[in-house]
């Protein structure tokens, strides 16, 4: 990261462009988030790079005062690591949805997180297709009816926590658009960590998909079904902290009265190698209309791709040879008179 | 190794035509490339053209499972891997069936006879022995027991139990090499010193390899059954230091010398697939000159992975075949609408669909050049032989880097495998490309802003600034954009007006074009015969051998495909006959048909295997003159 003494402030990552969501969309909160972080977590406008796929997440990048990408649909984790390897200096972003990111470029979501380049991974989830104007996407829960689904969708939504941990990631998070101060948390964590950190942001779509997060977000509902996932505390949630979760002895986890739960209550470390536990906080819940965790599910440490990569180079460059003459004169060579 | 060749009737021949064939797990390849070397080393001018089947085995003996490798050496300049071959060793009966009918009548044969059992000959497809049944009688046949002799020469070491008897068997075309060589009275020692090194880690290995290589050679000298041997004596090459190479090490070299001429890093963003992976395999190696070489998960990644090195500011480049420049052409329109340099190379292969992964092809022009949504004009440039390979991907980068566009490179299978000799150029000789790269450091607008898509007068190339260059801030993207400040425009005059611009853009590149080369060595020729990419060996054979016969010929071939040059147009008017042979169904014909309105004669082929010379000589004639003089 990037930093200097001189105190930036969200106006310094704030770009001229009229912003062109629809209005009550949850993209303004994560925007108004993502712009007041990047000072405080000591990023330059010039060495920032967003990079976008296509999506109505994916217009992120022409309302941030950086350098920015918008490529192509699916494509922006690829556009993102070819610049990542080429220049590690920067810090990177990639804004992504849960079509974007999921469906047409999934096969590129996971090369990235199981390589760990140098990027932060932002996958807002709507668990709709916004920019096609409504079908269902990857992350819709069975029985959505949507344009394309008039009678329900029939197929088996992806937990997008799951799939990177499944894939290899070494920071995986969850928060949601509206609560600034977790999403300032998560962000921040996301920031500070080397290699891929992949966050998925719960994205309010007030068009097509209403209320979709209405269990987290609603100020009666949201003490019964938030799980917040505190580093080093017991997972206990509840306006009383009345529901424990606990390790079941076949490796999944459940959700017990803390009352009965006595020692069993999981305690919450990301930083453990091994990713069984954290995939099976992921299991807790599918489609959150019901407890569900949010924070940090994993937080560890590997090497980073483009650092590995560039160290290489560099040392190649440092003990081999870059004259031209004798590559191009290597093998057998012979002399015409 | 004493020359006993000089006590031998030794017949000097101005060049020769040798084919190995057998099967994939013969050696054939490995075996062409030693006597190439071999050839090279001793002053002679060669042209090669390996031919391997997709599988990596197939399964043995048969007609699917034949590799081949075929060379041309010559006391004087070639341009083929020659026609018909004057020799040809069959290590089976299913090679020799498969190229028998390409053989020249009165050619040499070797086969190996301890192959030609009847279950080999079924699974060849005969019904009766060919050694025996008459099927050879216009060949010279030399029935030599390649298996049996190999053995014999490595019993001490199987006997010792260095080697067990089918890894000793696997020396058997040391054998036939070594044979080979003493035919054409080429010493074997560069080979010996390669097995050396080749298999240091193994000392019986190197030892049972030189054996059976020598073997071959006294087999040659002391047999009775060759009464000749040949000598090709060495070509008047200009004077300086050669080196054999392929088109995919030729375009390897290319860009990492493109990068540094330019003053950039190289990055090569590339996914796997035949015939463009050893472009790859080749730049790994080199990393000490500033090359990143990154293996992506799939086609579309590699070339998303380029474009964002481009962003960057490197030189960026990838490689593929058609089924992956398929999967690659909508990051290419990004490419092209971003206006960032980088080098999408095409090795081309039989096409459609998976087509023919290991044989040659010219049919992806029109995909390139059109293969992607919306109008999307990039520079399109073909090299023409396995070294040119080295300068057209200079010409591309400098074409990339200056204009600021992916430029398509249009290789194939054939100039990526085939190789030649390469007089080795003078780097100081190189093209100095530093000044088409000049990112922008400072707010280019009038009020101090930076504006991104502001225009060189000259070249119409974009500003490009740099990620990491402070007050420069800007995004970009693939929808259609404000002419200077890239901003998001829907405008629909401004999206014809974009649109023509770009068209425009792509076609000054025209004005930095040398003037087309034109030959015709008297001036009156009335027949044009015009070409582009790896046909320029079999049709300058062509015309060079029609012009012995007496034909007026004149012969252009075309680097840049698009834009075309300025002045090819006027050109061809200057012609009664423009005849245009391609492996394809007529694709740049097509094309120049319609911007020029004459009616090019199109000569096409798409065998998976380069024109000979011989079939275009028929066809010139033909379209030409009206048939054979």
């Amino acid at each position: 990261m990037t930093t200097t003494n001189e105190k930036l402030t969200k106006k310094d990552f704030t770009s001229d462009r009229e912003v062109r969501w629809c209005p009550g969309c949850g993209d303004y909160a994560i925007l108004a988030t993502v712009q007041s972080v990047l000072p405080e977590v000591g990023a330059r406008p010039e060495s920032t790079v967003f990079v976008s796929g296509i999506g109505c997440s994916s217009r992120f990048p022409y309302y941030m005062n950086t350098y920015g990408f918008h490529t192509i649909h699916g494509r922006a984790p690829t556009v993102a690591t070819g610049l990542a390897i080429t220049r590690p200096d920067l810090d990177i972003w990639v804004v992504t949805g849960d079509g974007d990111g999921l469906s047409i470029g999934g096969n590129h979501l996971m090369h990235a997180l199981r390589r760990n380049v140098n990027l932060n991974i932002l996958l807002f989830n709507n668990e709709v297709y916004g920019l096609t104007k409504g079908q269902y996407s990857p992350t819709s829960p069975v029985g959505s009816r949507h344009k394309s689904t008039p009678t329900g969708s029939i197929d088996q939504p992806i937990s997008p926590v799951s799939l990177a941990l499944g894939a290899e990631a070494t920071f995986v998070a969850r928060s949601y658009d509206t609560d600034r101060k977790h999403l300032t948390e998560v962000l921040t964590a996301a920031a500070n960590h080397q290699g891929t950190s992949f966050v998925e942001i719960y994205q309010n779509c007030n068009i097509f998909n209403d209320g979709a997060f209405v269990a987290l977000k609603d100020p009666k509902l949201k003490h019964h079904n938030q799980i917040l996932l505190k580093t080093g505390e017991p997972i206990v949630f509840g306006p009383e902290k009345e529901f424990a979760v606990v390790a079941k002895n076949d490796g999944s986890m459940s959700i017990v009265p803390t009352a009965e739960a006595g020692d069993r209550i999981v305690v919450h470390d990301p930083t453990r190698q091994d990713p069984t536990t954290a995939y099976a906080l992921s299991r807790l819940s599918h489609n959150p209309t019901g407890p569900t965790p949010l924070g940090v599910f994993r937080d560890v440490k590997r090497p980073v791709y483009d650092h590995v990569l560039q160290a290489e180079v560099a040392h190649a460059k440092q003990s081999g040879s870059n004259d031209l003459a004798s590559l191009l004169a290597s093998g057998n060579v012979w002399e015409v008179a | 190794m004493s020359s006993a060749a000089t006590e031998h009737k030794t017949t000097p021949i101005s060049h020769a035509v040798v084919r190995f064939a057998g099967d994939s797990g013969d050696g054939m390849q490995l075996t062409g490339d030693r006597f190439t070397t071999q050839i090279a080393l001793a002053g002679n001018d060669i042209a090669t053209l390996p031919d391997f089947p997709a599988e990596i085995r197939a399964p043995a003996g048969t007609l699917g499972g034949v590799s081949s490798f075929q060379l041309h050496f010559s006391d004087e300049k070639i341009h083929t891997p020659g026609d018909a071959p004057d020799v040809l060793v069959a290590m089976n009966p299913a090679a020799l069936k498969k190229h028998l009918a390409e053989v020249k009548r009165g050619g040499q044969i070797i086969v190996n006879t301890d192959e030609f059992d009847a279950r080999n000959l079924q699974k060849a497809g005969y019904t009766s022995d060919p050694l025996e049944d008459g099927t050879l009688t216009d060949f010279t046949v030399q029935r030599v027991a390649l298996t049996e002799i190999t053995l014999g020469a490595l019993a001490d070491y199987i006997d010792r139990g260095d080697l067990n008897k089918k890894e000793a068997e696997r020396s058997k075309n040391m054998v036939a090499l070594g044979l080979v060589s003493w035919m054409f009275s080429r010493p074997v020692g560069d080979t010996e010193r390669w097995l050396a090194e080749k298999f240091a880690k193994n000392q019986s290995l190197v030892e049972a390899n030189i054996a059976a290589l020598k073997a071959g050679w006294y087999y040659g000298e002391t047999t009775e059954a060759f009464a000749f041997t040949y000598e090709v004596r060495s070509a008047e090459l200009p004077a300086g230091r050669y080196r054999n190479i392929t088109g995919n090490q030729a375009a390897a070299y290319g860009l990492i010398a493109a990068a540094q001429r330019a003053g950039l890093e190289l990055f090569f963003g590339s996914y796997p697939i035949t015939p463009a992976s050893d472009i790859l395999h080749e730049l790994a190696k080199h990393r000490s000159y500033g090359v990143t070489t990154f293996q992506a998960e799939d086609e579309i990644a590699a070339m998303g992975s380029v474009i964002g090195a481009a962003f960057g500011g490197t030189l960026a480049a990838t490689a593929s075949s058609g089924p992956g420049i398929a999967l690659k052409t909508e990051a290419m329109g990004l490419g092209m609408m971003t206006e960032l340099p980088m080098i999408v190379i095409d090795v081309q292969r039989g096409g459609p669909s998976t087509g023919l992964p290991t044989k040659t092809e010219q049919s992806d022009l029109l995909q390139l050049m059109f293969g992607r949504n919306g109008e999307s004009p990039i520079p399109v440039i073909a090299p023409s032989s396995p070294s040119d390979c080295f300068n057209t991907m200079i010409e591309a980068a400098r074409i990339a880097l200056t204009y600021r566009t992916p430029v398509a490179y249009l290789s194939d299978g054939y100039l990526a495998n085939s190789a030649e000799p390469w007089l080795i150029p003078d780097v100081d000789d190189l093209p100095d490309l530093t000044g088409c790269v000049n990112f922008t450091t400072e707010p280019n607008g009038e009020n101090g802003e930076y504006l991104p898509y502001k225009r060189d007068p000259e070249t119409m190339a974009r500003a490009w600034a740099l990620p990491g260059t402070s007050g420069l801030e800007h995004r970009i993207g693939g929808l259609e954009k404000d002419p200077e400040t890239g901003h998001i425009s829907y405008e629909t005059a401004n999206h014809h007006n974009q649109t023509m611009m770009r068209h425009e853009r792509l076609q000054g590149i025209a004005n930095s074009l040398p003037p087309t080369e034109v030959i015709d060595p008297d001036g009156d020729a009335s027949v044009l015969v015009l070409g582009w990419g790896s046909t320029w060996g079999p049709i300058t054979a062509a015309c060079n051998q029609l012009r012995k016969n007496g034909r007026k010929v004149a012969q252009v071939h075309i680097r840049h495909v698009a834009p075309l040059p300025n002045d090819l147009i006027e050109i061809m008017r200057g012609y009664e006959t423009v005849i245009l042979p391609e492996n394809n169904v007529g694709q740049l014909a097509m094309v120049l048909r319609a911007k020029s309105l004459i009616d090019i004669k199109s000569y096409n082929q798409v065998g998976g295997q380069p024109f000979t010379s011989t079939e275009l000589i028929a066809a010139i004639e033909t379209f030409g003159f009206g048939g054979p003089a």
